[in-house]
């Protein structure tokens, strides 16, 4: 139980994906701009790294290694993930059409999200059980969410105030960005 | 060249059952197409006037892109249903009577004397056609009003009147000679006497 709480807190915080590993920073600069469509990716990312974490370690577990098709797993969780992206694409179009066209084009690009292949190779690589793998996926999704959502509020702020001409933009916003990694190194060595 | 047939045979097997899933889920989740929902929704006269039983022209739209029955739109009447069934490639059938019948192109007139000023026709209009505020006299943007009735039940004075609109040039044929053209505008007026 502790190790399962550990595990999420790392995930979320200490080794948070987006701010302290670096993966993930193409979302995280592209649908950062409003709040709602944020929370909305939030959602929609967690749900689907939890889902291809959790199917990735079955597919490892149960189909490549019977097999002794190890090297083959890169391969098979891009596979896994694309449908889940597609299935999660389904599921929001049926079920929150305004929110669907909100994200637009970056729900297909949650499939490039590194974060999704980097929590399952990350799952192989540690030797990670069921539980730990479910776990891990969503710690990270929820790392990304918080990570998502904090910057998008700051950059709401961001828009209203009076930034120097050379700072305006994208520029403003990656030193944001940097300062926040910055902040999060201080959880460091916590889990 | 074993592990080479394994591998190709796992990666295959692993595609076919995402495909199955994927092709499952698409079917059950299946949501109306957007273009087409736009060119249906183009086809109708937009009229927002609810009688098809949708809020207005576009929900009407998605539901017959998702194959819902075509002939509920009394204002498009029978020229709407038939270019519908012409772009579904349906046959066209009679308009249903349960949710109205077709009648000539109408505009809304306030009989302004008449008019307390209770906005209430301007909350009832779906397409903002109606001008006017607090107990001052309200009036209709002809351009704009589509015929749809709905203000004419909240008016409490009932001095809206649904009259004919300019007719289409191609439908225009002179008045006969032993009727006096309808004119409301006449009725609060003594240039010809006798008309009022």
């Amino acid at each position: 139980m502790t190790d399962i709480l550990l595990l999420l807190l790392g995930a979320i915080v200490v080794n948070n994906f987006v701010l302290t590993q670096f993966l993930g920073v193409c979302p995280f600069m592209g649908v950062s701009g409003k709040l709602g469509a944020a929370v909305g990716m939030s959602i929609a990312t967690t749900f689907v790294l939890t889902l291809s974490s959790l199917l990735a370690y079955l597919v490892y577990r149960y189909l490549l290694l019977p097999f002794d098709l190890d090297f083959l797993r890169t391969l098979s969780f891009i596979l896994v993930i694309a449908a889940v992206v597609r299935f999660t694409e389904l599921w929001m179009q049926r079920s929150a059409p305004l929110l669907y066209k909100v994200l637009g084009l970056f729900v297909p690009l949650i499939a490039s999200n590194c974060i999704v292949l980097g929590v399952a190779l990350l799952n192989v690589e540690r030797a990670h059980g069921f539980v730990e793998a479910v776990f891990h996926g969503l710690g990270a999704g929820l790392g990304f969410s918080l990570v998502l959502v904090l910057f998008a509020a700051l950059r709401e702020r961001l828009a209203t105030s009076d930034v120097p001409l050379p700072f305006q933009g994208p520029a403003i916003a990656l030193i944001t960005a940097g300062l926040m990694s910055l902040a999060f190194m201080g959880f460091a060595g916590l889990a | 060249m074993d592990t080479l047939l394994t591998a190709a045979g796992v990666l295959l097997a692993l595609a076919l059952v995402l495909g199955t899933l994927l092709g499952y889920a698409a079917r059950r989740l299946q949501t109306a197409d957007s273009t087409l929902v736009d060119r249906i929704d183009a086809l109708l006269p937009q009229t927002q006037c609810g009688q098809c039983g949708q809020p207005g022209c576009r929900p009407y739209a998605t539901s017959i892109a998702l194959g819902g029955p075509i002939n509920r739109c009394p204002p498009g009447g029978d020229a709407t249903i038939r270019a519908l069934a012409h772009l579904l490639a349906k046959p066209p059938v009679p308009l249903d009577p349960v949710h109205g019948v077709e009648s000539i192109r109408k505009v809304a007139y306030i009989r302004e004397p008449e008019c307390i000023g209770c906005t209430k026709c301007v909350q009832a209009c779906p397409v903002d056609a109606i001008l006017g505020s607090a107990r001052h006299m309200h009036t209709v943007i002809i351009s704009e009003c589509t015929g749809c009735d709905l203000c004419v039940a909240p008016c409490p004075v009932d001095c809206i009147d649904m009259l004919p609109a300019h007719p289409p040039q191609h439908d225009w044929r002179w008045p006969r000679p032993d009727q006096r053209p309808v004119n409301a505008a006449l009725i609060a007026t003594d240039l010809r006497p006798g008309a009022a």
